[in-house]
């Protein structure tokens, strides 16, 4: 995936409010891109599209999109024009909020699952019938492994994680790309005052390898990288000594 | 990720951090808040768990204490959208977390440029508003006050304030230099300047005495946009006051590929300097260095060296070490500026103070609100590292800027007393008069804000 000034590539960012979502937005656009928004909060986005425009001087459009709204899904791309498509949207409850309500915990699995799962889809019958172009979604390093410390959370990324892997597979041949996203604690609103273990990376960072990713075509985004080699360490501790871990 | 609107249920989510301003002291734990909306930033302010008092904080470039507050610290940095821009007028609204960085970056290109920047680019809108920071124009053109069209400020009781020279002017003109005290600042809309290079014509021309650095800026200084003079506060005797004034304007360009920035790679400090590593002996060395190396001379240079030579240096607050340093700015009225000057000077020499960086300026006598800096006269800078018996000694030096009619930039200052504070700022009550309207419960205080005796003690 490549770029020209005279006719600009458009990317769909759905979810588009969330941190990484943003500063996925202000890279694509740097880049040249013109972007199509997508997010519940209207007025938020819109301040978001005039600060793009401002910015990098690119096409921003904006639509409404609720991951709740599971009806809206079907219409997300209509008339869209597009050679990839990002989802960015997600919430993150404590293991312990979690468990202290139950619907609470559902909302999290809708938002950060059941709506992938839709919204995928959708996504999936739209570039297949064009035969080319780029689905990237965030999953989590927090889907790798079920830690003790934020299972709940990361139970709902290993089932974005899994299901990315099978699209990835089914739409191969149909040319079109699929990347999974595997951001390590990033410095967004969603972990804002929560006491990290270490440090979290800026969003700019993680963005960089995102888009970088996207246009290479890959399969698997760890970003920042050194989360690759870590969590490849992680996935090969056996079970028996991994349960004695605090992770 | 993020984006479920904060309920009205859930309390807002602190980050708990160790806060200081640019000169690493008084170090403050604070709680600090980062919301990405006037909506959020509302609901922060009027929950019922939310924190008792707030202040906002933007790149953290003031050196002292004005935003720190172990209550709540509000960080803008995530309210930092351009809003609307008209490249027929250059007249653009912003976010008050944009900085001077991202305006250039945006607008340079298409040939606008800050029409009054402070000296590192790393500030942002809302903190050159409630600083109302100055540049190496003021002679000319005023402080930052002079290219504000407008701002809407959130008031401590939540009320969106659109505040002009005609709208609600009081506030306006109370924010202006106001340190954040009002409420918090969310959007500015200035005018920009029109400039066809990225490049300044730089003149700069050598000295050798205090008398004749002021002759040459009462000769020369209506012919430049820009002019600034680096004083050696070492020397001593005949040669007081000797340095190098450096005067320049916008180069004319083609407009186009003219307006593209050089490109310059930012190092960094990446260590506090150990404290031996300055010293009088060291500081006197480099001062006569940079006084033999820069001669007379006219040349052109980019817009990141004339304006901005440390944001080429991340981190440059290290070489004070650990223990932080001031930077201490009075401004003199001009009947009595040479006289002060010349005082605080000598006082810093004799003490062997040392500072690399001491910088002289002429100001003009544009309109400021009750607690702005500038005043027609001359303003000083210099630096000085933290070390034992320093806040007697700026106390010292604030008795000769009171005793010259002058007062002390509260965007620099770390250690005036209230009494002091009172005496160089007279307007301070009508100041009070507008913040009290403003914030009948106390929701605004900062760690300087206490010092100064502008808001109650916790």
């Amino acid at each position: 995936m490549s770029n020209s000034d005279n006719n600009p590539k458009r990317v769909l960012i759905v979810g588009a409010t969330s941190g990484i979502a943003r500063a996925v937005a202000h890279r694509l656009a740097q880049r040249g891109y013109a972007l199509v928004l997508a997010a519940r909060d209207a007025e938020a986005i819109d301040r978001d599209a005039a600060d793009l425009r401002v910015r990098y001087s690119v096409e921003v459009e904006t639509r409404a999109f609720d991951a709740l709204d599971f009806d809206c899904h079907a219409s997300l791309v209509d008339g869209l024009d597009l050679c990839a498509a990002v989802v960015c949207h997600g919430i993150m409850l404590s293991n312990e909020d979690a468990a202290a309500d139950i619907h609470e915990h559902r909302r999290m699995i809708d938002i950060n699952y059941t709506s992938y799962a839709s919204v995928l889809e959708v996504l999936a019958s739209y570039f297949e019938a064009r035969g080319e172009g780029v689905i990237a979604a965030i999953s989590s390093v927090a889907g790798d492994r079920g830690r003790p410390s934020n299972y709940c959370y990361g139970a709902t990324k290993a089932a974005v994680s899994a299901y990315l892997s099978g699209l990835r597979g089914r739409l191969r041949p149909r040319g079109v790309a699929v990347l999974t996203i595997k951001p390590g604690p990033t410095d967004t609103p969603m972990t804002h005052g929560l006491k990290a273990k270490g440090p979290t990376a800026p969003p700019e960072v993680v963005a960089r390898q995102i888009v970088k990713d996207i246009e290479k075509r890959r399969a698997i985004c760890y970003t920042p990288r050194k989360w690759w080699p870590i969590m490849t360490i992680i996935r090969a501790i056996p079970e028996w000594l991994f349960k004695r871990t605090s992770l | 990720m993020t984006p479920t609107k904060p309920q009205p249920d859930t309390a807002p989510r602190a980050d708990e951090q160790s806060l200081a301003g640019w000169g690493l002291e008084p170090r403050v734990d604070c709680a600090v808040y980062r919301p990405g909306s006037a909506a959020e930033l509302r609901h922060l302010i009027e929950h019922a768990d939310g924190p008792s008092t707030l202040i906002s904080r933007g790149l953290g470039r003031s050196y002292g204490d004005p935003a720190t507050n172990p209550d709540g610290v509000v960080l803008h940095t995530a309210m930092d959208r351009f809003l609307v821009f008209d490249d027929a007028t250059g007249v653009v609204t912003a976010e008050a977390g944009v900085s001077f960085a991202d305006l250039i970056d945006a607008l340079l290109p298409r040939g606008w440029f800050p029409a009054v920047t402070p000296g590192t680019k790393f500030v942002t809108l809302g903190g050159a508003v409630a600083a109302d920071v100055h540049g190496k124009n003021h002679h000319r053109d005023g402080s930052f006050n002079t290219c504000v069209h407008a701002f809407d400020l959130l008031t401590p009781t939540g009320q969106r304030l659109t505040c002009s020279r005609d709208e609600n002017a009081n506030v306006f003109w109370a924010t202006l230099g106001g340190m954040g005290l009002t409420g918090f600042i969310l959007t500015v809309t200035l005018q920009m300047l029109r400039v066809t290079s990225s490049r300044i014509d730089v003149e700069t021309t050598r000295v050798g005495s205090l008398d004749a650095m002021l002759e040459h800026f009462a000769n020369t200084d209506d012919d430049h946009r820009y002019s600034v003079s680096w004083i050696d506060c070492l020397a001593r005797g005949a040669k007081l006051g000797r340095g190098v004034v450096m005067q320049g304007t916008h180069a004319e360009g083609n407009g186009g590929s003219d307006l593209a920035p050089a490109k310059r790679r930012a190092k960094s400090v990446p260590f506090h300097f150990p404290k031996q590593a300055l010293n009088a002996l060291s500081v006197k060395a480099f001062n006569a260095a940079y006084y033999a190396r820069h001669g007379s001379s006219r040349h052109a240079e980019g817009f990141d060296p004339f304006f901005y030579p440390l944001d080429a240096v991340l981190h440059w607050n290290r070489v004070y070490g650990k223990r932080g340093f001031v930077q201490y700015q009075p401004v003199f009225p001009e009947a009595d500026g040479a006289a002060g000057v010349r005082a605080v000077i000598e006082k810093l020499s004799a003490a062997k103070r040392s500072s690399f960086l001491a910088v002289l300026k002429r100001m003009g006598g544009q309109e400021v609100g009750p607690l702005g800096f500038p005043m027609a006269g001359l303003t000083l800078a210099v630096d000085m590292p933290r070390s034992s018996g320093l806040r007697g000694f700026l106390h010292e030096l604030d008795a000769i800027v009171l005793d010259h009619g002058g007062r002390v930039y509260l965007a620099k200052d770390a250690e005036m007393t209230a009494e002091t504070f009172a005496a160089m700022y007279p307007r301070l009550d009508a100041f009070k008069q507008v913040q009290r309207q403003l914030d009948p419960e106390g929701r605004m205080a900062s760690t300087q804000a206490r010092r100064l005796g502008i808001v109650g003690q916790r």
